[in-house]
């Protein structure tokens, strides 16, 4: 299929570490999809994760991974009414681990894909 | 009263009956995750979005899956004028998908997700945690062992009987849709090549071998409650799945615009899922003419009621909505809105639920032994539910399209300084939201008013498989 030749030119797979496929498996394990969206696929109850790389960590991976430690760790949030992220109870190591899986996520050229930084 | 043609097609009814518990167990799912997108918290912790969202969308795979499969056997021995190969093959696989189904859910209840994938394997066979494809890997490789006893029972059926066009499109989406599951073991690393295979599950069931499963049943029953001659019906039964297969397989292309993919994708997806509604189009059309040009006035109303309305709502869900937000341009700000939601909603009601139910309420009153036809009272009870439940799925689709409209404006066509978060913009839309929940609770009240049609004729059914002719029957097992 042309298209999976052409695919390592824009998917940057040589980026993958085994830290990214780490990160992977636990964005499966822990059914993120089920409330997420990735590049637009998932459930639409909560933020777009593609991109958030750029919109919480500004593009920068010692911001972000500090972001996402923080946000794992202080879930679920209990304002009341609010829609709840549940706690997973992730180790240091695993939160970069997926922190790595989506900064991956988000340096795939995907056709300019989200319109903003807001998903 | 022995009303059916071959004995064995009873096996038909366990799967039938089981669907339908499923579909309301998914109903209630949908109306807590309905109340948690403008409740946020509620039932937070004991049942969290993403579980209610999993069972929600796995009941609906399994239910149209047994609904299929029960189809499939009420019809196929039908079709090729013998018994089933094996009856006792098709119930213990009933039993067995049945358990698989259950456990698999009480698992998404019971335990976290990640212990879930934990307790099962996941780590030697990664296939979880992938939107629809949710099953530990141990379910999935019994879906494909059920689906090849399956398979089998029903291939072995059609080799000894006669071998009629509809039998072959059925059992060539039934084919299909073993074929293409298998792309759901091919897990790779890097996410885009999953998202692309993950497409060959996803879009070629629901938009191209279930299509086939779908004209095969609608031609089924067209032929009999119209009395059409079977060569008129053929002929559309080909020009539809022709089109189907042929806008369909190209259409994939609409899911590779953001992927990873070559540009062109935006080309051949959006010229030939724009393509993708006439199939349906010509579904509406075929289904109106074969009933106004009918020989004959069969008794069971409420049937051919299910038949015409499947078409025209899958022509609305998966055809008008689908187009609406199927070109590259378009899609590029409604990609994951709620837009995305009201299109899925319309076309899996329209399309698959309505085609299940159009077979159930012209199989179930065989299959009690009731007659032709369920008496005029339940046949009224029915279509009751049949306008309640389709009428709350246009209001659910149009509030959902409302959301979807103000979610592009508010948070995808602005620059990024100006756009409004997600979470901001969800508060916005929290009228839609409300409105929708209230259609739901409308859908639900349909459901069951549609059930309790299986009530009304409780007496006949006692009083038949009383009489001495029904002995050999499964009927009431």
């Amino acid at each position: 299929m042309h298209t999976t030749k052409e695919m390592p030119k824009t998917d940057h797979r040589e980026n993958i570490t085994e830290s990214v496929e780490r990160g992977k498996a636990l964005w499966e394990d822990n059914n993120c999809i089920g409330c997420h969206t990735l590049i637009g696929e998932g459930a639409y109850f909560a933020p777009e994760l593609g991109n958030v790389f750029y919109r919480r960590g500004a593009g920068n991976h010692e911001t972000f991974k500090a972001f996402m430690n923080g946000w794992m760790k202080a879930q679920p949030l209990r304002i009341p009414g609010r829609r709840q992220m549940p706690q997973f109870n992730l180790n240091d190591q695993e939160i970069d681990d997926l922190a790595d899986f989506l900064k991956f996520t988000a340096e795939m050229d995907v056709n300019s894909w989200p319109p903003n930084i807001e998903g | 009263m022995n009303t059916l043609k071959f004995q064995s097609q009873s096996v038909a009814k366990p799967y039938f009956i089981f669907a339908l518990m499923l579909f309301t167990g998914q109903i209630l799912f949908g109306l807590v995750m309905g109340l948690q997108y403008v409740v946020g918290d509620f039932l937070g912790d004991a049942i969290p979005f993403n579980v209610a969202r999993m069972v929600h969308t796995n009941l609906l795979i399994v239910w149209l899956l047994f609904g299929f499969m029960g189809a499939a056997y009420y019809l196929v021995p039908e079709e090729a004028e013998t018994e089933l190969y094996s009856p006792k093959l098709a119930i213990a696989l009933f039993w067995i998908f049945a358990a698989a189904g259950t456990l698999t859910i009480l698992g998404y209840l019971l335990v976290p997700y990640s212990t879930l994938a934990h307790m099962t394997g996941n780590d030697i066979l990664p296939t979880m945690g992938r939107e629809f494809l949710e099953q530990p890997t141990i379910t999935k490789i019994g879906i494909v062992v059920v689906c090849l006893g399956f398979l089998f029972n029903l291939g072995m059926t059609i080799l000894k009987g006669r071998k009629t066009v509809i039998n072959l499109v059925l059992i060539t989406g039934l084919i299909g849709l073993a074929v293409f599951f298998l792309f759901s073991f091919y897990n790779p690393a890097n996410i885009a090549l999953d998202k692309l295979f993950w497409w060959f599950v996803v879009h070629l069931w629901v938009e191209g071998v279930w299509e086939l499963i779908m004209g095969a049943i609608l031609a089924f029953i067209l032929i009999k409650v119209t009395g059409v001659d079977r060569e008129v019906i053929e002929k559309w039964l080909y020009v539809i799945i022709a089109m189907a297969l042929i806008t369909g397989i190209l259409g994939t292309g609409h899911h590779f615009y953001w992927l990873s993919t070559p540009e062109y994708w935006q080309w051949i997806g959006s010229i030939f899922s724009a393509l993708e509604p006439l199939p349906f189009f010509a579904m509406v059309l075929y289904a109106f003419n074969m009933v106004n040009r009918r020989r004959r006035e069969h008794p069971n109303k409420a049937a051919t009621l299910w038949a015409l309305g499947t078409a025209v709502m899958a022509f609305l869900g998966a055809g008008v909505w689908g187009f609406l937000h199927t070109l590259a341009p378009v899609n590029f700000y409604t990609h994951g809105t709620q837009i995305t939601a009201a299109h899925g909603h319309m076309a899996f009601y329209g399309a698959y639920v309505m085609i299940v139910l159009t077979i159930i309420s012209y199989a179930m009153p065989k299959l009690r032994g009731i007659g032709e036809s369920s008496s005029p009272k339940a046949q009224v009870v029915e279509m009751w539910g049949f306008w309640l439940m389709t009428i709350a799925m246009v209001f659910i689709t149009l509030f959902l399209t409302g959301a979807g409209i103000l979610q592009v404006w508010l948070q995808r066509m602005p620059e990024s300084a100006e756009a409004l978060g997600f979470m901001a913009t969800q508060d916005k839309l929290a009228i839609f939201y409300w409105l929708r929940e209230a259609a739901g609770v409308v859908f639900m009240i349909g459901l069951l008013t549609y059930l309790a049609n299986f009530l009304v004729d409780r007496k006949k059914v006692a009083v038949t498989s009383g009489m001495p002719d029904t002995s050999g029957l499964q009927t009431d097992t």
